[in-house]
């Protein structure tokens, strides 16, 4: 302990930066331009902007984010539920700048892939040698009729977490007991596969202590969803599922095609229509509105991308990570966001060298927590396929369909450690 | 809790995802993957969740930072064959192969242990020290805090991580050296409940 601190007291006193490793030299001093710009400082943003720096110090890394702090999509449905505060889930971006990361509030209007410049609402320009994109998801809003992106004002997804989150919550709040609520989730494919379910899960062990009366009804264009036998037993123990008194009504292959918004009423694809107190729409989704805007999307609307290295298949030195990028075989989630930012950062820092990107080897644990006392997880290790064509699991699987109840009490508190140390990975500190 | 053997747990979650997955994914499978990933690259797929530089910020995932080698690697190869009990790590394990799981191991030897903040009844802290130094020092030295004794770290680990170690040591679903089962066993007849939780406390004081 003490070798470290004398160590990092002796580098400080010949005033070279301490903000990741000691042989750090500014780029400039040497003459090579090695700069980043990060578009995006939600998960997978944040990380590769950190990780880029801790492969190499002397790479200029910028991060663009709009919003002066990221609110998590993970965990957010426990501010449905009222287990959580919203502002525990909220990080701002001190950390980034402490260790010597550029951080800008601005809008990304665009990237001239020629130039190598990334443009700004505010009218400002930012070179790089290589680009990250992170922009997350936007919404198809043209695919559910009746509600739009100003619907969604008062009608929320809370598929970004942040004001969403607690509008949704506050009507939640205010719903009198014995009422209705809909959740409706998008086709695929979509940010948090688990996440609807684990929504449904949250509200219910709100309205079983708070509002017995009421029910939950998840309208799913889907015939099942992720996690499924899990989510299924745990309403089943916790909720009534299967019984005359389930708070749960799953309708399946059957998802809003329209909304009501003055009437509160959903219209599904088989025409029937349902009356809720609360309604959750969760639109089709596509990448993040930079993605096509850089002209980095395919005719989905999702990111293509080199799988070792995520670098754009449509132009070079842009690399795209996280939920807006295609990347097979590994589910959109902030875990695998956070994974493929370490690939992409390694592969980055190794390009900017001069040097081919190693080996990436990549990670995913999915959380949900059904309960109080009750968490469930799908986990695998993944390696490349050597021709590039797929992120292939090696390993991993579901909790086991006869784990004890102990074994679930453990997730729920597994799920809560994986939270803060992802969230120090990403945004420090 | 009980825990499956592997092969029991392997057809129970081969039955799931077969189910689930199409004959597609699984030929798949049999294509080539690459290997030979450096040792931060490895690392980096389990800082997420045990922290940087392996440092947990808890409640419950255990830090790693500057445990030994061999106790790293003993542990991993206990979650792939499943002779120790865990929720993801039995699942995670298997993911990596034998070099992958040495440089995981060198990797988390070389980092500094750093204790966690966390919470202790004072009035049990003295009984625990006592026990502690009765039943437990004599292979976790120093309280618990020498790597070099392979048995992991006890002082300044998160208290529900040791917690369920115990419970599952207790219930035999994990299985300890001759040694400490007996040390277990003197330690339950003699104080039973109340001595385990002195010793959490004792160990989270630090």
């Amino acid at each position: 302990m003490s070798t470290n601190q004398s160590r990092r007291k002796f580098v400080q006193g010949l005033g070279v930066a301490t903000a990741g490793g000691l042989l750090g030299m500014p780029g400039l001093v040497l003459g090579a331009s090695k700069k980043v710009v990060v578009i995006g400082g939600g998960t997978a943003g944040a990380t590769a902007a950190r990780y880029v720096r801790m492969a190499d110090p002397s790479i200029d890394v910028t991060i663009i984010e709009a919003n002066k702090d990221y609110v998590t999509c993970y965990l957010s449905n426990e501010v449905l539920s009222g287990v959580r505060n919203i502002d525990s889930l909220t990080h701002g971006f001190t950390g980034l700048k402490k260790e010597g990361i550029n951080v800008v509030h601005d809008n990304v209007t665009g990237i001239d892939a020629n130039a190598k410049k990334v443009k700004t609402k505010s009218g400002k320009s930012y070179s790089y040698d290589r680009c990250i994109v992170a922009p997350g998801i936007d919404f198809k809003w043209d695919t559910i009729e009746g509600y739009d992106e100003a619907t969604s004002k008062s009608i929320p997804h809370a598929w970004k977490a942040g004001a969403q989150t607690t509008t949704l919550r506050k009507q939640l709040a205010s719903m009198k007991d014995g009422g209705t609520v809909i959740v409706a989730p998008p086709p695929n494919p979509f940010r948090c596969p688990p996440g609807p379910p684990e929504r449904v899960s949250q509200i219910a062990l709100y309205l079983k202590s708070e509002k017995p009366k009421s029910k939950i009804i998840l309208l799913d264009p889907k015939p099942k969803f992720s996690k499924f036998g899990l989510f299924i037993q745990g309403w089943e123990k916790y909720y009534g599922f299967g019984t005359d008194n389930s708070m749960i009504d799953f309708v399946k292959e059957d998802g809003v095609v329209k909304v009501d918004a003055k009437g509160m009423t959903v219209t599904t694809q088989s025409g029937n229509t349902v009356k809720g107190d609360v309604i959750n729409v969760i639109p089709a989704q596509k990448a993040g509105m930079v993605g096509a805007a850089a002209g980095l999307t395919d005719d989905k609307g999702w990111c293509p991308v080199d799988l070792g290295t995520f670098e754009s298949t449509i132009h070079k030195n842009i690399h795209i990570i996280g939920d807006a990028s295609v990347a097979t075989g590994m589910p959109k989630s902030g875990y695998a966001a956070n994974s493929q930012a370490k690939v992409c950062a390694a592969a980055v820092a190794a390009m900017l060298n001069g040097q081919e990107p190693g080996t990436p080897s990549y990670v995913n644990t999915c959380y949900s927590i059904i309960a109080k006392d009750w968490g469930i997880s799908v986990a695998a290790v993944y390696r490349l396929a050597e021709d590039g064509s797929k992120i292939t699991k090696v390993a991993g699987g579901l909790t086991p369909k006869d784990a004890s109840e102990e074994y679930h009490r453990r997730e729920v508190l597994n799920a809560y450690s994986w939270y803060n140390n992802i969230v120090a990975d990403a945004f420090g500190g | 809790m009980k825990e499956f053997p592997r092969g029991a747990m392997l057809t129970g979650i081969a039955a799931l995802v077969l189910s689930l997955s199409s004959v597609a994914e699984a030929a798949d499978e049999k294509k080539a993957l690459l290997t030979g990933a450096s040792t931060e690259m490895i690392v980096n797929t389990c800082v997420a969740c045990h922290g940087q530089k392996g440092i947990s910020k808890g409640p419950s995932i255990p830090s790693l930072g500057g445990m030994s080698e061999a106790y790293i690697v003993e542990m991993m190869e206990g979650y792939a064959s499943g002779e120790i009990p865990s929720t993801i790590m039995g699942r995670l394990a298997q993911g990596y192969n034998e070099e992958e799981i040495e440089q995981m191991g060198k990797y988390f030897a070389a980092q500094e242990y750093v204790f966690a903040k966390q919470e202790s009844n004072a009035a049990q802290v003295a009984k625990g020290e006592k026990l502690h130094d009765k039943f437990c020092e004599k292979c976790h030295s120093e309280s618990g805090t020498v790597a070099d004794d392979d048995s992991g770290f006890l002082s300044g680990q998160w208290k529900p991580y040791l917690a369920a170690q115990i419970m599952d040591y207790r219930s035999k679903d994990r299985m300890a050296t001759k040694k400490m089962m007996k040390k277990v066993k003197a330690l339950n007849e003699k104080h039973g409940d109340a001595g385990f939780e002195a010793l959490l406390e004792y160990y989270s004081s630090k």
